[in-house]
């Protein structure tokens, strides 16, 4: 199994604020990998480093091919490899779900305005909205923004995705809605890297779970870890988490 | 003494006319002049970046007549023989873009971060990400403030007066040379500046009322 994503010794500052400590792990294709932690660990500082939005200070990574630690990076080649879905879900507000979709698709990836409906029709109905097609996104509620978001960068066909807390401001009802989409999705084989405070559906999706504390990589394994870990810290976290 | 007649009404109308074109011209003008400044603010470019600071600090510091004067007499020096509509109107296209561009660089700087990122990570370049996602919302956002700013202009065209373009200023001070009846003269050309700019004010006001509602 080749890894799509391979982080080695990773580090990343912010001024004096040393966030990453030479972080390093690998995400396998067709796998889903959980980075869980307390808040400020690093662990969405290392997901942003994955599709570049945050250049690295030290070390290496490689997405799909390409090699992030070197001066010139491809990003537009990156960025259709690499979809990434945020907490705040980033829709475009002035535009309908269907043009959040083929926006990209019609200027990036150059398809006729046909064959991008139809794939934004496609993710629509893989995320279940396909009836808020002409809907603005104030008119959804945050999990069905969220599901939208998801279809956005579904659309695109990356080979990875990224979530970084992506439910952690919607509630438990909504939360429910999203994660069934973004299990779907794992079922279907997409590699994934999830940000997450949900240790219940970590321990249920997650092939791999990498625990962050202070800037490192503590503790990884498998989901087992979650139940019986290893470290105090992982320890104690999911004590305060759960 | 003559009494005000139609023909002096109508006299103030074609000014009224007149101050029409001029507004419309200086504000297209400037409009596109200003997207160019706002675009320059934006620049990745440092010296281009600081460049059209200098111009918006240089403009905004001052007085739209002095510019005036510059461009009519100033230019005039040189043999050029500016018309009085043409002075006009590239002084007020200067000021204007100069007070645009930075409305508008305020509105886009305003569009949260996040927006550009999502477009980035779409695989938008930095100018589709711009045009496509950032300043569509920026117009919404800047609307009220410019159109409370044309308020500004159409008013600021009676300073054309000065160098003898007859805009409705100057076509009621040259009414009341003949008729010297001050008060009323001027009373009507202010009525005539209050019934062009109080709708447009107005609209400013619902348009930032209903802006607000729609971010609360």
């Amino acid at each position: 199994m080749s890894a799509v994503v391979s982080l080695r010794n990773v580090h990343k500052r912010f001024g004096s604020n040393q966030v990453l400590k030479g972080v390093s792990f690998d995400i396998p294709r067709g796998q889903v990998v959980a980075i869980i932690g307390q808040s400020g660990s690093g662990k969405s500082t290392a997901l942003r480093c994955i599709n570049r939005l945050e250049a690295i200070d030290e070390g290496s990574i490689q997405v799909c091919g390409h090699d992030l630690g070197g001066a010139r990076v491809d990003l537009e080649q990156l960025r259709k490899d690499v979809g990434i879905v945020f907490q705040s879900y980033n829709l475009f507000p002035h535009l309908t779900v269907a043009h959040n979709i083929t926006l990209a698709l019609r200027h990036v990836r150059k398809l006729s305005r046909k064959a991008s409906e139809e794939r934004a029709r496609a993710v629509l109905d893989t995320v279940g909205l396909l009836e808020k097609y002409d809907s603005y996104p104030e008119q959804l509620s945050g999990g069905q923004q969220q599901r939208v978001a998801i279809a956005r960068s579904l659309a695109m066909e990356p080979q990875v995705m990224l979530f970084d807390e992506v439910t952690s401001a919607l509630d438990p009802k909504l939360t429910g809605e999203v994660l069934k989409v973004i299990e779907k999705l794992a079922e279907g084989g997409m590699t994934m890297v999830l940000v997450t405070h949900e240790m219940a559906f970590a321990r249920r999706v997650a092939h791999q779970i990498v625990f962050m504390h202070q800037g490192q990589v503590w503790e990884t394994g498998g989901p087992e870890i979650l139940v019986g870990p290893q470290t105090r810290e992982l320890q104690d976290f999911i004590g305060n988490g759960l | 003494m003559d009494h005000f007649s139609s023909a002096q009404f109508l006299y103030l109308l074609k000014g009224l006319g007149w101050t029409l074109v001029l507004s419309a011209l200086s504000f297209v003008l400037g409009s596109v002049a200003g997207f160019g400044v706002m675009l320059a603010r934006l620049s990745r470019i440092g010296p281009v970046r600081v460049l059209a600071a200098v111009f918006i600090q240089g403009i905004q510091g001052i007085p739209l007549l002095v510019l005036l004067f510059v461009v009519y007499f100033g230019v005039g020096i040189f043999g050029i023989d500016v018309p009085p509509l043409a002075a006009a109107g590239i002084a007020l296209m200067v000021y204007v873009s100069a007070f645009l561009g930075e409305i508008w660089r305020g509105s886009v700087e305003s569009i949260e971060k996040t927006q550009w990122e999502a477009a980035e990570c779409l695989g938008l370049s930095r100018w589709q990400s711009l045009l496509l996602v950032i300043i569509p919302q920026a117009i919404r956002l800047s609307l009220p403030a410019t159109v409370g700013f044309l308020v500004q202009v159409i008013k600021s065209t009676s300073l054309a007066s000065v160098v003898g373009f007859v805009e409705l200023t100057r076509a009621g001070q040259i009414i009341n040379n003949s008729l010297f009846q001050p008060f009323l003269v001027f009373a009507l050309v202010g009525g005539f500046y209050f019934l062009l700019c109080f709708p447009l004010s107005k609209w400013s006001q619902a348009m930032e009322r209903k802006l607000n509602v729609g971010r609360r």
